[in-house]
């Protein structure tokens, strides 16, 4: 009796092994059409990642170096991590008056978490998500960026 | 309450007796326990006398941390709880500041949201799947399952713009509506998956070596699961019905067709067998909401600063792992005056010690396989 279960269980344990090995032998076989690695660096020129994701916070400028940033700290308020610190001066208008406008954007990526909240609270769009990903730096303090180009100012019409 | 020193004292510790007891360690970093989980094993030759968890490795303090957040921004951090349920653990939030707020959620969110959980669920146990295949000691089934998890992890991407950690769920709805793509990939998604997991079950489920190493291994009996305040597929296994999901239904839950999930086994197969007809059911919810996205906003209306009135909120949803319950105490400012977190891992691993002594030491990993832990969940 016992030689008989000791076979029987040999015998279903072949079996089982073998229809886990089905599987595998289908893949050996098919790897051509299953592939789903990709080489990263290689592919780099091709790798097109999606327009929402978030790689960083960048300040897009136009052609005359102007931002849509009014300075109104909305973002600033609005994150989590005080990874945004924004530096407010006050420009002399050519009228005369006295107009608050950004002297600095100053942005920590390596405080940032990517939640987008300082995205979604800004009133104007000035701030959006970038695309990029290979943030590894030599040095600690080049992750902190100033989105502001220099000399860059608001653009017209932008309350 | 167990000490390291009284198990010192203990007759036979720590003399060199081959009969006596051995302590070892396994962690805070070892490849076995997914992360920093540290155990301290009382051993009587293989046989295990008691397994006791240290925590504190990754404390973050979130709970504290809530407490100087915003309603808008503490949401955010709770993703970064049970990382792979993070889109559950954010739901569970703001269910709650909804609650308090009495805002009304549009249809159209309610059921991205839902989509998004049971997409959620399902990559979570994609992996769970993998990594504890892994652990028992089958490697392809990693691949396969990664394969898969890969595909959700892309939708989540081009939709929410991360992948783990997704913060897209608000007050009031969802960040942003649904990219266009969104519903064609997740249908590409469901038939390549409708395919896929019975190969799951032809790897992996009825491997006469993967039975025997989880066929009766760790028991827990429907009593005990109650009392140890178990949830989730780990009670599940045990037979208690706890699918909240079921039981206090939210969002657009009530409306849909599926089955909770039990087994009666009370032992790691039956906890294996909970979380594989769980994928299909998932499975099922997606594919019964897909096509019935309503129109509409994505985000109902609120201020920019939201001041939860004077007053006590709770509410909880069903993550993959179990009950995340959210309870927080306003004084009607700007932020919190006390958060707690009720999270799944954190009663299942109390169950571990029960579940694996008297076993041998192979099986606790085993057992620690199939409670699905994930660390910075127990450890917040
Ligand atoms: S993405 Fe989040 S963490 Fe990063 S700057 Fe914006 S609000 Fe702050
Ligand atoms: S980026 Fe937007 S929210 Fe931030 S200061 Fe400028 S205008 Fe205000």
């Amino acid at each position: 009796m016992f030689l008989v279960n000791y076979i029987k269980d040999v015998l279903s344990g072949i079996k089982s092994l073998a229809t886990g090995m089905k599987v595998t032998g289908w893949y050996a076989l098919h790897h051509r059409k299953e592939k789903i690695t990709q080489q990263y660096p290689d592919n780099k020129d091709t790798l097109v990642l999606p327009e929402r994701f978030r790689g960083e916070v960048v300040m897009p400028h136009d052609e005359h170096n102007e931002h849509a940033c009014t300075g109104c700290t909305a973002c600033e308020l609005a994150c989590p991590n005080a990874t945004i610190k924004i530096v407010t001066k006050f420009d002399i208008q050519p009228d005369g008056k006295k107009k608050k406008a950004i002297d600095k954007f100053v942005y920590h990526l390596e405080l940032c978490t990517f939640c987008n909240l300082c995205i979604e609270a800004c009133p104007t769009d000035a701030i959006k998500m970038a695309q990029t990903f290979e943030h590894s730096v030599f040095d600690r303090t080049n992750l902190t960026k100033i989105l502001n180009k220099p000399g860059s100012k608001i653009r017209e019409g932008i309350e | 309450m167990y000490r390291e020193t009284e198990i010192l004292k203990q007759p036979g510790a720590g003399e060199p007796d081959v009969f006596g007891d051995m302590i070892i360690n396994i962690g805070p970093q070892h490849p076995s326990t997914h992360g920093v989980l540290h155990l301290v094993i009382t051993l009587n030759g293989e046989t295990i006398k008691k397994v006791e968890p240290h925590l504190g490795y990754i404390h973050r303090s979130i709970e504290k941390m809530c407490e100087s957040l915003s309603f808008r921004q503490f949401i955010y951090v709770t993703s970064k709880m049970d990382y792979l349920s993070s889109h559950i653990n954010n739901h569970g939030c703001c269910l709650c500041v909804e609650k308090g707020m009495q805002i009304e959620v549009p249809a159209r969110a309610q059921v991205i949201r839902v989509l998004m959980d049971e997409l959620t669920r399902l990559a979570s146990h994609q992996l769970w799947w993998g990594a504890g295949a892994m652990d028992i000691g089958a490697l392809t089934p990693f691949f396969h399952a990664f394969r898969e998890r890969e595909m959700i992890n892309d939708i989540m991407e081009e939709t929410c713009g991360t992948r783990l950690t997704m913060n897209y769920m608000v007050p009031g709805g969802v960040m942003v509506d649904v990219h266009p793509n969104f519903q064609g990939r997740v249908h590409e998604f469901i038939k390549h998956f409708k395919t896929k997991i019975d190969e799951y079950d032809e790897l992996l489920t009825g491997n006469v070596i993967f039975q025997n190493r989880v066929k009766g291994v760790g028991y827990l009996s429907k009593e005990d699961a109650i009392s140890y305040g178990c949830t989730g597929p780990t009670a599940r296994g045990s037979g208690v019905s706890c699918d909240i999901r079921k039981l206090y239904p939210y969002e657009v839950y009530s409306k849909l067709q599926f089955d909770e999930v039990t087994e009666t086994g009370g032992d790691c197969l039956a906890r294996y067998l909970v979380r594989m007809k769980e994928m299909r059911q998932s499975l099922s919810i997606v594919e019964q909401l897909i096509d019935n996205i309503p129109e509409g906003d994505v985000q109902a209306k609120t201020k920019a600063v939201l001041k939860l009135p004077k007053g006590e909120y709770f509410s909880r949803v069903e993550t993959a792992r179990g009950e995340f319950g959210v309870y927080i105490v306003s004084e009607g400012g700007t932020t919190p005056y006390r958060i707690k977190f009720r999270s799944p891992g954190y009663s299942n691993l109390s169950a571990l010690d029960h579940m694996a002594r008297g076993g041998k030491i192979g099986d606790l990993v085993a057992i620690m396989a199939m409670i699905d832990l994930v660390i910075p969940d127990i450890d917040r």
